[in-house]
Formats: C-alpha cells, sequence, structure tokens
C-alpha cells in the first residue's frame, strides 16, 4: 500500500474562529480526487469531531491526511497533550469534560470519540500525559 | 417538504436563499453538533437542521453532513461572513421567531417527520 496523496494541516490553540477549516478542506481535496458522497460524509464528519476535539480540549495539534493507492484514507489526529485520563470514560456515549466555550460552540454532547468510532473503518487511540494520538482509516466500501 | 412551505409554516424570514427550493422529507433538531453528526446518517441531502445555535459551527456541521437547509429558531440572525459563507456552500438558511419546540411541532404536524426508527413507529 503506497501513499499516494499526503497533506498536513495544523491546529492553533484556541483558534476558534477558525475550527473545521482543516476538515472543511479534506472533505473538498477528497472530493477533487473522486472520492464519492458517502465515504466523504464518513470522513468530514470525523475529521470535524476530531478537529474540534485539537480545539477544545488538547492544546491544539496536528492532521495528517494520506490517502494511499488502494483507495483507503487514513486521518490522523496528533495533540501535545493534556492527554486523556481516563479513555474509557471518554468513549462512552454522553460523557463529556468540555467546557463552557466547547458549549457555546454547540460541542460538548460527549458525542465526538464515539461517533469517530462509529463512522470509520478503523480506530486506535492512544494517549498519555504527553499527547493523544488517533488513527482512523476509511474505504469506499458500504460500512 | 419544499423549502418555501418551511418558511411560510414557521412565518420565516430567508437569510440565505434556496434558490432551487429543495424538497425535504424528514428534520432534526439539536444545540449540540455532535448529536447532529452522530444522528443524522440517512439521506442528510433531505434533511433539515433545526437549531439555536447561531454561529459557523452550525454551518460547518451542515457542510459535513451535506445538509442544504438550516432553520434557526428564536429570531436568532447570523452575521455577514457567515451568510457569505453558507452561500458559497449552497447551504440555505430560514430565521424564525418560533422556539425550537414550536417550529417542530408545526413542521412534525405538517408531515416532516423525524429520523429516528422510533419516531416512525409512533
Amino acid at each position: 500500500m503506497q501513499s499516494i496523496f499526503y497533506k498536513d494541516y495544523e491546529v492553533v490553540r484556541d483558534d476558534f474562529a477558525n475550527a473545521g477549516t482543516a476538515s472543511s478542506d479534506i472533505k473538498r481535496t477528497l472530493s477533487t480526487l473522486g472520492f464519492q458522497s458517502a465515504v466523504l460524509r464518513r470522513i468530514a464528519i470525523a475529521s470535524y469531531e476530531a478537529e474540534i476535539n485539537l480545539l477544545i480540549h488538547a492544546w491544539g495539534g496536528n492532521i495528517n491526511l494520506d490517502v494511499f493507492d488502494n483507495g483507503t484514507v487514513q486521518l490522523i489526529f496528533k495533540d501535545p497533550g493534556p492527554g486523556i485520563p481516563d479513555l474509557e470514560k471518554a468513549m462512552t456515549p454522553g460523557w463529556s469534560t468540555a467546557n463552557q466555550k466547547a458549549r457555546e460552540m454547540g460541542f460538548g454532547a460527549g458525542m465526538g470519540l464515539p461517533n469517530m468510532k462509529n463512522v470509520s473503518d478503523t480506530f486506535d487511540i492512544q494517549s498519555s500525559s504527553a499527547g493523544t494520538t488517533i488513527t482512523m482509516t476509511f474505504t469506499e466500501a458500504p460500512q | 417538504m419544499k423549502t418555501d412551505c418551511i418558511r411560510d409554516l414557521l412565518h420565516a424570514e430567508t437569510t440565505v436563499e434556496d434558490s432551487e427550493n429543495r424538497d425535504f422529507d424528514s428534520a432534526f433538531a439539536s444545540d449540540l453538533m455532535s448529536d447532529a453528526l452522530a444522528m443524522i446518517r440517512n439521506s442528510p441531502e433531505s434533511t433539515v437542521l433545526i437549531t439555536g445555535l447561531c454561529n459557523i459551527q452550525a454551518l460547518n456541521t451542515a457542510e459535513m453532513l451535506d445538509i442544504h437547509l438550516i432553520v434557526l429558531v428564536r429570531n436568532k440572525k447570523l452575521d455577514e461572513s457567515i451568510r457569505n459563507a453558507a452561500r458559497q456552500k449552497g447551504i440555505a438558511i430560514l430565521s424564525t421567531a418560533c422556539t425550537m419546540y414550536e417550529a417542530c411541532g408545526i413542521l412534525y404536524g405538517n408531515g416532516l417527520k423525524g429520523i429516528s426508527n422510533a419516531v416512525n413507529i409512533l
């Protein structure tokens, strides 16, 4: 499996005005590359949730978009901290530690991580006080 | 249900016009965008997003989901930059003085159904 397209996005801490900009570009870019609406929507939902998390829970971070020659799309979200103390709770629908700012933006329903897992074909999350890395892949085939 | 019909039923103001006067068969209402992102799975193109969230994230959520119509309740208005962004993304916006409960009741009572199986079997 070989990468045929790569793009990196930086999400700046507390830059709420641009929340969603990277995910919008990812969706547009993949549409240009010929991906169909069903998989595009799944990718956009997961990307948007994860991008928002970088802003509201982490100290910013980076998004890596990789497209492989077999049609697989990989998204990696990596932040420098502070990490998720209890991953099991964080994966529970409805559980949230979002602050007032996040709620003003319409987030904090406690659905972010469960959403990402539900819409992706593979989902991996690693977290420590040094930061969190979420890796998701998507293929064109129906879920 | 056409956009024009939704506008008339809710006595809504057109904030961003739907030049195609699209047809919708369901709606989802929430101020929490993660709920919308989690719940709206089938045919988002024909689903209306009803919300009191009046910022760019409502628009971003609609874009991610391929939603074409947002109804803002409680007479909320978007600023010009967001209206322009909505035009560019092809997302129409209506603004009504109705509360969310009233807007949902009026549209549901006129045949615009919910999105869940639980609603469909009532």
